[in-house]
């Protein structure tokens, strides 16, 4: 076997809007020789293929699609001084912090003082949600649906059906409209979030889709081609929608692999790395950033986290300083995860002063509270409902009243 | 020789010769023992057709089985199938090594979960010896828990069969098609026959894609041979599908266990399996369902319950890891406890019936015995010669995959480019498989030879390049 062995002082896995940020932001800051490795041949990420509008503002509307703005990061990071290198796939760890690559330059062996994880999250595909029936062509995620389309013009179906009720729904009914495709309903498994009676008219103005709430996917049919979609409604009826088409949203998963090859510790919440607010995770010297970390936050939010591990990559760098044992923040049913997961023995606080946070189920207006080893640190009352797959926030002005050497601090929905 | 491949989608796609030239031998059904049987043939100097119904080889019963390469400790003693499982065993794996097809000798501990199965113990161990297999040995508890420390609990201890292996099912009949069809077998595909007439010397099939003339007919029609038997007259058996629902999990349970954990039968019925995969999944299955439909190859809802509940029992750990694939298969069951091979010298024809799930196994000891079965019934077939050697591309994990072979990506960049993340397959790869003396016709087929688009993201990320890049290669 012949590796070329190579020395770098950061390296960056991932080049989707937070390893970007964090390549910009380091080989800003003088964090030396700086390495983002991306696997596809193009960098960006995600929003590479998302042709709709929003990113980089935080509103729906804004201008900048998603391609414009994956040019942008890789622009800024390449503008600083970082070494971006497509088409290069991290297959494994060497050691430490040593990791082993492939690409069509050939094998390496690539030793970095630290390393940062940006290596993103995918949607769960219709086998891992267990969705019985035959397997016939014509069933998408999100993410290859949207690169059938606009990256490679492929032709999609005259019918389709949408599962799932979130921004990316709607962002997979958008690009099936501009495929030609018509879309007969969204389907999702949640009670209607709004009056019943207004939810279906409100989805119905935005995309002229009837919107199925409280239906279960009962299976899949057709065999040359997908002929129809299985449903169970809240009241026990069964019905097949006829489609072509189907398209499974969401339902992020944490695209963890490298990290557990590297033994990281989970968090059993959001299957990624267990991490703190200084994106540290349980092994010493490396961090991680994005969505790896929360499955899913927006392309803003993974590239301001990207951005933020720079101060604490550099801080390592000259201290060398790793915190050991750290209390974990753990959640109750029904909420899902909490991230940062992880207290920070340093003080760092999470991004914008404020935990993110999920939960399973709608919750009105959820009361907070916040304890560790039987003392209550934190009461708070949200004055918005929760909502299953929506971000929620947590303050974190809480943190110094935690015991560092203390057990796992808890979040309750009470 | 030019490889003769036809298919539906091509140019001129009537059979050649219009089917007036006879061929010596037509076998139907391309699946891992009709392949195996073109292959053999292929050594005669004689004219030889393989036919299948669908657009590839194994696309039926072969490409969703437990791919495990038996020792027979457990057949029927006596049994032909105990005889040709045992040779065709021997055969396959020598092989595998010669080809290149992954196979892992992991062993395989059939678990006790409890007295009535422990008690079962002793007597499959007298089996395996009545099955002139002498390496079986039972294991307590103890040794058990430490040689699969992540089983669930209750496990009271263990019959071992250190050379049950684990194979890849989609090189194998591949590996067999592309020997035979370079050696001179005419493979027709979307070939489906619908009426054999018989003459005096010269059966006239008609298919999907027209008439088909040859003088001796060999029955290899997995799900459907007991269909095309009655066709020349037979009332020989009925083939009941059995259907098998498994469910493949991610590469990262790999280490929740190290041999394939069989169930121990008894009269309460047989329970499911769990095993490693060759490319270094874990496979939980499969369920054992009769059914009257020969195309009900979808899950169920209950299917997949049942296998969670029985595999947390196994494997608990097993149950929190993602799942990449839900897949059912349909095994040709007879309700007969042996292989229902039988030839009709008068008619020329030779029926290769009720091959059940250790047909992956048997496959090149049928092909052998069948062959041997014809050259009884009066056809010259001549002097075998060798056939070229084959080396079969690296679906396994056991050994390097090109994408971390230095030598191969210096050769040949595109051997460095993954198109595939989940799976390490290169452009290279699936360059190489377009191009192969059996292609692809779809993104399945794309699959079963390169991996490509069969792990754990399930195409989020490569499946709009995969499809381009099949669509590149077949205008």
């Amino acid at each position: 076997m012949t590796r070329r062995e190579r020395t770098v002082d950061v390296l960056v896995v991932g080049a989707g809007p937070a390893g970007l940020g964090a390549g910009a932001e380091l080989a800003a800051s003088g964090a030396g020789h700086v390495e983002i490795l991306e696997r596809e041949q193009v960098a960006g990420g995600i929003p590479r293929h998302c042709f709709h509008g929003g990113f980089g503002t935080g509103r729906a509307g804004g201008a900048v699609t998603g391609p414009g703005y994956a040019r942008q990061c890789v622009a800024a990071a390449v503008g600083a001084g970082a070494r971006l290198r497509t088409g290069i796939t991290v297959t494994g760890w060497a050691g430490p912090r040593t990791v082993d690559t492939t690409g069509p330059t050939g094998l390496e062996r690539i030793t970095a003082r630290a390393v940062v994880l940006a290596t993103g999250a995918r949607e769960r595909p219709r086998s891992a949600r267990l969705v019985p029936g035959t397997r016939p062509p014509g069933v998408y995620s999100t993410g290859e649906l949207q690169q059938a389309v606009h990256l490679f013009r492929q032709r999609i179906g005259t019918r389709a059906v949408v599962i799932g009720n979130e921004a990316v729904s709607h962002a997979a009914v958008d690009t099936l409209r501009v495929a030609g495709v018509d879309v007969v309903a969204l389907v999702t498994d949640q009670p209607p979030s709004l009056p019943t009676a207004l939810a279906p008219l409100l989805v119905r103005a935005r995309h002229r889709t009837p919107l199925l709430t409280h239906a279960t996917v009962t299976g899949l049919t057709g065999r040359e081609r997908l002929t129809g979609v299985g449903l169970r409604h809240h009241d026990g009826r069964t019905t097949t929608l006829p489609c072509d088409t189907v398209v499974f949203t969401g339902d992020w998963i944490p695209d963890h692999e490298l990290a557990r090859r590297g033994a990281l510790t989970l968090d059993p919440g959001t299957r990624g790395p267990a991490y703190d607010a200084s994106y540290r995770t349980s092994e010493t010297g490396v961090f991680a950033v994005g969505n790896l970390l929360h499955a899913v936050e927006s392309a803003g939010t993974a590239a301001a986290e990207g951005r933020a591990v720079a101060a604490p990559v550099l801080r390592r760098l000259a201290t060398g300083g790793w915190p050991a044992e750290r209390p974990a923040l753990s959640v109750d049913a029904p909420l899902k995860w909490i991230a940062p997961n992880l207290f920070d023995p340093d003080g760092a606080r999470p991004l914008q002063g404020r935990f993110i946070l999920r939960t399973a189920r709608r919750l009105p207006r959820p009361h907070l509270v916040v304890g560790q080893d039987g003392r209550v640190l934190h009461r708070q009352r949200l004055l918005l409902p929760a909502e299953p797959n929506r971000p929620f926030r947590l303050r974190a002005d809480w943190l110094d009243r935690v015991d560092p050497h203390g057990g796992t601090v808890r979040i309750t929905a009470v | 020789m030019t490889p003769t491949v036809t298919t539906a989608k091509d140019l001129v796609h009537s059979l050649p010769d219009g089917g007036a030239a006879a061929y010596d031998v037509t076998v139907i059904g391309a699946g891992v023992v009709g392949t195996a049987l073109a292959r053999e043939l292929a050594r005669y100097p004689i004219r030889t057709a393989l036919v299948d119904g669908s657009d590839d080889i194994g696309n039926g019963t072969s490409k969703a089985n437990t791919a495990i390469l038996h020792t027979g400790f457990d057949a029927v003693p006596g049994s032909l199938e105990g005889r040709l499982v045992r040779e065709g065993q021997r055969r396959l794996a020598a092989y595998a090594a010669a080809t290149g097809i992954p196979v892992e000798r992991v062993g395989a501990l059939l678990v006790a979960w409890d007295e009535e199965q422990l008690a079962a113990l002793p007597g499959l161990l007298a089996k395996a010896e009545r099955n002139d297999y002498h390496a079986a040995r039972i294991i307590d508890a103890e040794e058990l828990r430490a040689r699969e420390p992540h089983l669930g609990p209750g496990a009271l201890g263990a019959l071992e069969i250190p050379d049950e292996s684990i194979i890849c099912p989609w090189t194998t009949p591949l590996a067999y098609a592309t020997q035979a069809v370079r050696a001179g077998v005419h493979l027709h595909l979307d070939c489906r026959v619908q009426q054999i007439d018989s003459g005096p010397d010269i059966h006239t099939l008609t298919t999907t894609r027209g008439p088909l003339r040859t003088r001796y007919l060999i029955n290899a029609a997995g799900l459907y041979a007991d269909e095309l038997d009655r066709q020349l007259g037979h009332d020989a058996f009925t083939v009941t599908p059995r259907r098998g629902q498994l469910i493949v999990f991610d590469k990262l349970a790999r280490a929740l266990v190290d041999h394939i954990l069989l169930p121990v039968p008894t009269a309460a019925g047989k329970g499911v399996l769990v095993s490693p995969t060759v490319f270094g999944n874990v496979l939980l299955g499969p369920t054992a369902e009769e059914l009257d439909d020969k195309t009900a190859t979808g899950s169920s809802a209950e299917g997949l319950a049942l296998l969670r509940e029985k595999g947390r029992r196994i494997l608990p750990e097993l149950i929190d890891e993602e799942v990449t694939a839900v897949y059912a298969g349909l095994r040709a069951a007879t309700g007969h406890e042996d292989y229902r091979i039988r030839d009709y010298p008068d008619q020329r024809y030779i029926a290769v019936g009720g091959i059940r799930s250790t047909g992956l196994t048997a496959s090149m000891a049928i092909a052998a015995y069948v062959t041997e079965l014809l050259a009884a019934t009066g056809l010259a077939l001549g002097t075998p010669a060798e056939l070229e050697p084959l080396t079969m591309p690296n679906l396994g994990e056991a050994s390097p995959r090109p994408y971390r072979r230095a030598d191969l990506i210096a050769r040949d960049p595109a051997y460095g480019a993954l198109v595939c993340h989940c799976e390490g397959v290169s452009a290279g790869e699936i360059r190489d498989a377009l191009a192969s003396t059996v292609p692809p016709r779809s993104k399945d087929g794309l699959r079963r030879r390169t991996r490509a688009g069969g792990g754990r993201c399930q195409g989020f990320y490569c499946g709009a390049a995969v499809r381009a890049l099949i669509e590149e290669a077949t205008p």
